[in-house]
């Protein structure tokens, strides 16, 4: 008997899990979305490799965005909080040494950002940026402030919930993944846009963190627990081969 | 009722947004937290085979050039062998990440790679594909990142025989995937998200 072959190729993307394209109430999507079908095609090497990150390109506060920006015996302003959760395939295995990624506005709602025109104040110490590798088990966690809710361009009073961006890289290019993690209870989730491009209520729960109690640290910061789960891949010992070769 | 399979979902995409230069370049975006930003360099030393230098500019439907994008490109090295912890056909070449990522000009919003022409792969039944280069675009706007590759033009032969450049019904969309040799190993290759132009985007 032999293993599980763990390098199969992928299976396809479940695309009525992700919003269309094509999303008019999110006015931008009109003119950036292909009007053409997607080419399907089996994954090859090609995306089933993905880029190595080692724990050298980590910094010693890449997890820290209380203190990664911030003048030495500062800290960032807002409502201190740990994030953390573990990132696995569909399959429920953990994706160890994967590359996470995360940005946020500050507890003001403002980016720190040339662009950026939200007349909430800036934070000195507070930058709005991090990174971290997911350990053996694909657990991470970073500690942040709680970001604010900001207005955006694009209805005349359009309201971003609190969130706070992710990109993630996985074991195939074909994994890589942007989202968005939303705290549990904000009223501003139903009404934004963004959030509406999802296509059912489970997707908008899933990129909606939970309050976890365990995991704060009292007198200090409470916590989000916020998973997320790459692309799987198929698992088979028959090899998909022509006869007689 | 059947037994359930136990499979997870896949976590839904989300846009980008106008500030994934902040998550993604900070150094790019004047935070200048880390060394230097990921992906900005693909050679770390002398490497095998073809340097090239491929440009390009994404447009909206409009014609507009995106300033806002992030484009992310990986590749095998010369000898067509991934820099991946899952590559089991040999060692790459040591001197190459095999992946780029760039925010693209501030001004024109053009992307510049600094890389080397990618050797051949297999496809999964064992023949070769021509050689390409596989393209990630994100960007405000775009729900969920787009899955592109960029082929050669000089690469006639290759390109004849490859097994997606042949399955594509439309043969005459084809151009959209080639890059075009613009000088001396320099290629352009533009992306337009839609519209008569638009390039052929992947279901990955
Ligand atoms: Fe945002």
């Amino acid at each position: 008997m032999s293993l599980i072959k763990q390098s199969g190729g992928f299976v396809p993307r479940d695309r009525d899990r992700h919003p269309d394209g094509l999303t008019p109430p999110y006015k931008t999507s009109v003119k950036r979305s292909p009007q053409a079908a997607l080419l399907s095609f089996p994954s090859s090497i090609s995306e089933e490799t993905s880029p190595v990150f080692g724990h050298g390109l980590l910094g010693e506060l890449g997890n820290d965005l209380i203190h990664n920006f911030a003048q030495a015996g500062q800290s960032a302003i807002g409502p201190r909080i740990i994030v953390h959760g573990r990132v696995m395939d569909e399959s429920g295995r953990a994706v160890a040494g994967a590359l996470v990624e995360f940005w946020q506005a500050n507890a003001g709602g403002r980016y720190r950002h040339k662009k950026e025109s939200y007349l909430a104040a800036l934070d000195p110490n507070f930058g709005g940026c991090g990174r971290t590798i997911t350990d053996e088990n694909g657990n991470y966690e970073f500690r942040t402030v709680q970001p604010g809710p900001y207005p955006w361009p694009n209805g005349m009073n359009d309201w971003r919930p609190a969130h706070i961006h992710f990109s993630l890289f996985g074991t195939g290019f074909a994994q890589r993944l942007i989202t968005q993690m939303y705290f549990e209870g904000d009223p501003h989730i139903a009404l934004c846009p963004i959030v509406g491009t999802l296509k059912s209520q489970e997707a908008i729960d899933d990129l909606t963190a939970a309050l976890d109690m365990n995991r704060t640290v009292p007198m200090d910061s409470r916590a989000y627990k916020f998973d997320m789960v790459l692309r799987g891949r198929r698992q088979t010992y028959f090899e998909n081969r022509k006869e007689g070769l | 009722m059947a037994q359930k399979l136990n499979t997870l979902r896949e976590s839904p995409s989300q846009t980008a947004g106008p500030y994934v230069h902040i998550g993604c370049v900070p150094n790019f975006s004047g935070i200048a937290i880390y060394g230097g930003d990921l992906g900005a360099v693909m050679k770390t030393g002398p490497v095998q085979g073809e340097e090239i230098t491929i440009k390009g500019t994404v447009y909206d439907g409009m014609g507009t050039p995106l300033r806002d994008a992030m484009i992310e490109i990986w590749q095998p090295d010369a000898a067509g062998l991934f820099r991946s912890a899952n590559e089991t056909r040999g060692a790459a070449d040591p001197n190459f990440t095999g992946w780029g990522r760039s925010p693209g000009d501030m001004v024109t919003g053009e992307f510049t790679f600094d890389t080397v022409k990618p050797g051949r792969v297999p496809w999964p039944d064992g023949r070769l594909q021509a050689p390409h280069i596989t393209v990630w675009i994100v960007a405000r706007g775009i729900n969920i990142g787009l899955h592109t590759r960029i082929y050669f033009e000089d690469e006639d032969t290759a390109n004849a025989e490859d097994p997606i450049l042949t399955r594509i019904e439309h043969q005459n969309r084809i151009p959209t995937l080639l890059a075009k040799p613009e000088a001396s190993g320099v290629y352009r290759f533009d992306i337009h998200l839609q519209g008569t132009q638009e390039t052929v985007f992947f279901d990955m």
